[in-house]
């Protein structure tokens, strides 16, 4: 399958992210003619395209609007998830930097649609790159009459806040992000009620990925069917793919769903030199691992979940046979942990559960019956917590155990560092390897 | 150090951005950390006064977000990230090196206040592995050497270039940023659009991929 550019379409052009930049290429031509519609009516195209939301969950995205009540007489509105922080992911935060003023002309025409005046931007806060850039493009569509009131003439007023988080990965979650804009700890709330009911100040509100809200424009461009003539059935359009680690050229790959790993991999100059393909994951470190066998599974929702694992972020990472799966899983729970908002018992106590019996692995101090115990303590976990968070840090242990066993019973007397030589991964020279 | 009139004037501009006041709560704290260099209790409780919370409420927050310190942080902070993709790939060596050349440990800063190093989490730059960060701005593709190279610069005083973004300030000059405050520096960098975000569009290009838009594959053709 081929790649195809759609977002990235012009980010060879220094300015791609001003409104000169992108109204050189179709840019706002989406909003001139949502004005024009009836709200529904973009509602409607949304849902005929297909498009599912792109932070992990894959929520159909035109449904999610139209769980917005009308006529409610509450304020409605949107709030971006730019939280990107899952690890492996790099997509949102190069969109936001080269692409931002498709974030503004697609939350424009969402917020049209499902009647919103008050949208904002929630952006990580260790990014203040990004964070300035949206600022600037919030200033410059206020500047180009885009923002503010009577947009176009329309009589439809919208402001943009951009938002900036303080270092917490559960923000990502959508009732935990909309906690923090209010000013609170960020942890998750129960469901129901869903946000587009009650959600930030108890009022309708729709959280959409960036990337999501990015691929609105040109859906209303150029139609739901044009959208849907990508990838698969079920998972219809395009995805940003940022593909990292041991392959010779990482990068931003735009392409249509249903797009295999060995493909993107093939785009990315295929794995480091002098080194195969050990294990790779599709979607973030909260998605189970996978190995050689799956390379050629499409990259889709369904695709993903028919070899037991998931789409998620769609930013695969990929690992050589240099690394230690025990290390790189162990890693991965120290952050879980780390991470753990506290709120709910099973995910608070379990990823420390969890996280010690790792380190002990890895540090080849385990016992093997703590192989059992670790499948055991996921599986009390999973399903059981408040949120996704302690699902996540359910995951990876389960998938890494069933395809490299021997590494975990090797926990029990050597450590990970002996067997596989921590500088052997290292991507720059100057370190040596013994 | 009491808090100059003009803060408390910055921290009412920020609750005018919300609808309601206590959104502005985040924002807030990330100024009076510019100030300070950490939040601390005078900044607890200048923020509650300013919202009408009480001290502890403010206090839960803070405590609860990794970017604010309880201590003062160096000028510069230095992050590593060490989650497993950046960590596997050289951010454990780099911090190894790091934390002994400055001889201080996470969350530590060296006895003459220049630097505080961290060990931290995904940066959403995974395909720039492994990646370091200067006062919170990125220092994509980091090795052992080229963050050596950038500690003596920012020792030095002498200019050092984030990958993607401005040339490094200080720690609380980012603070400031982060609390919605022009820096005049959004165009840094053009697009950003180094080699590595612009990859796929490269192949497609010298393999004449067609485009998601037909139009889309000629620049200016906009119709």
């Amino acid at each position: 399958m081929t790649l195809t550019p759609n977002l990235t379409a012009h980010w060879d052009e220094p300015d791609s992210y001003t409104v000169a930049g992108y109204e050189r290429h179709n840019g706002y031509v989406a909003l001139r003619k949502a004005l024009a519609m009836a709200p529904e009516d973009i509602i409607g195209v949304v849902k005929d395209s297909g498009l599912r939301g792109r932070g992990g969950a894959g929520f159909p995205t035109g449904l999610k609007w139209s769980f917005v009540p009308q006529g409610d007489a509450k304020p409605h509105y949107l709030v971006v998830n730019a939280d990107e922080s899952e690890p492996g992911a790099c997509k949102d935060i190069p969109l936001m930097l080269a692409s931002s003023q498709h974030l503004i002309e697609g939350m424009i025409i969402a917020c049209y649609a499902f009647r919103a005046n008050h949208a904002f931007v929630y952006i990580r806060g260790e990014v203040p790159h990004v964070i300035r850039r949206m600022q600037l493009a919030v200033r410059d569509a206020y500047d180009n009459g885009y923002l503010g009131k009577d947009i176009l003439g329309s009589g439809f007023d919208l402001d943009i806040v951009i938002h900036s988080g303080a270092g917490a990965y559960i923000c990502g979650e959508e009732t935990a992000l909309l906690d923090s804009l209010e000013g609170r700890r960020g942890q998750p709330r129960l469901k129901p009620p869903f946000p587009a009911v009650a959600g930030l100040y108890a009022s309708p509100t729709v959280v959409n990925n960036v990337e999501t809200i990015m691929s609105v424009p040109a859906i209303i461009r150029n139609g739901g069917d044009w959208y849907k003539s990508f990838g698969t059935e079920k998972s219809p359009g395009i995805k940003v793919f940022s593909v990292a680690g041991h392959v010779n050229n990482p990068g931003i790959f735009e392409a249509p769903l249903g797009i295999t790993m060995r493909e993107l991999i093939g785009y990315a100059g295929g794995i480091r030199d002098g080194h195969e393909l050990k294990f790779w994951v599709p979607g973030g470190s909260s998605v189970p691992l996978l190995t050689e066998e799956h390379l050629d599974t499409p990259l889709s929702y369904e695709g993903m979940e028919s070899v037991g694992t998931m789409l998620g972020t769609a930013t695969p990472m990929v690992f050589d046979e240099t690394t230690s799966v025990v290390r790189a899983i162990t890693g991965w729970l120290d952050f879980y942990k780390h991470e753990s908002c506290g709120k709910c018992t099973p995910c608070r106590e379990g990823t420390w559960w969890i996280d010690q019996l790792l380190n002990s692995l890895n540090e080849g101090t385990g016992k093997i019956e703590d192989l059992d115990t670790l499948q055991d303590l996921c599986k009390q976990i999973l399903g059981r917590s408040f949120c996704a968070l302690g699902d996540a840090a359910a995951t990876p242990y389960p998938a890494a155990l069933k395809y490299f066993r021997e590494e975990f019973e090797a926990g029990t007397h050597t450590a990970s560092a002996e067997l596989f030589d921590p500088n052997a991964p290292i991507v720059f020279s100057g370190v040596s390897t013994s | 150090m009491a808090f100059p009139d003009s803060t408390r004037a910055e921290l009412e501009s920020i609750v005018a951005r919300y609808p309601q006041a206590r959104s502005a709560l985040l924002p807030m704290l990330h100024l009076v950390q510019s100030e300070q260099g950490y939040v601390s209790p005078e900044a607890i409780e200048l923020c509650a006064d300013v919202l009408e919370l009480t001290p502890a409420e403010v206090a839960s927050v803070a405590s609860f977000y990794t970017m604010y310190k309880r201590r003062p942080v160096g000028k510069h902070h230095i992050g590593v990230c060490v989650n497993p993709q950046c960590g596997i790939l050289g951010g454990e060596a780099i911090w190894k090196a790091l934390a002994e050349d400055l001889e201080i440990g996470h969350d530590e800063t060296t006895p003459d206040g220049e630097f505080t190093i961290e060990r931290i989490e995904c940066q959403a730059a995974c395909t720039y592995a492994p990646v370091v960060t200067a006062d919170w701005e990125f220092m994509d593709n980091a090795t052992v050497d080229s963050t050596r190279d950038m500690i003596e610069k920012l020792r030095g005083g002498e200019p050092v270039e984030s990958t993607r973004g401005p040339q490094i300030r200080s720690f609380k000059q980012t603070e400031r940023s982060l609390a919605g405050f022009d820096d005049g520096l959004a165009d840094e960098g053009g697009n950003n659009a180094d080699a590595v975000m612009l990859r796929g569009l490269k192949v497609a290009k010298e393999q004449n991929m067609p485009f998601a838009e037909p139009t889309a594959t000629e620049a200016g053709s906009a119709s």
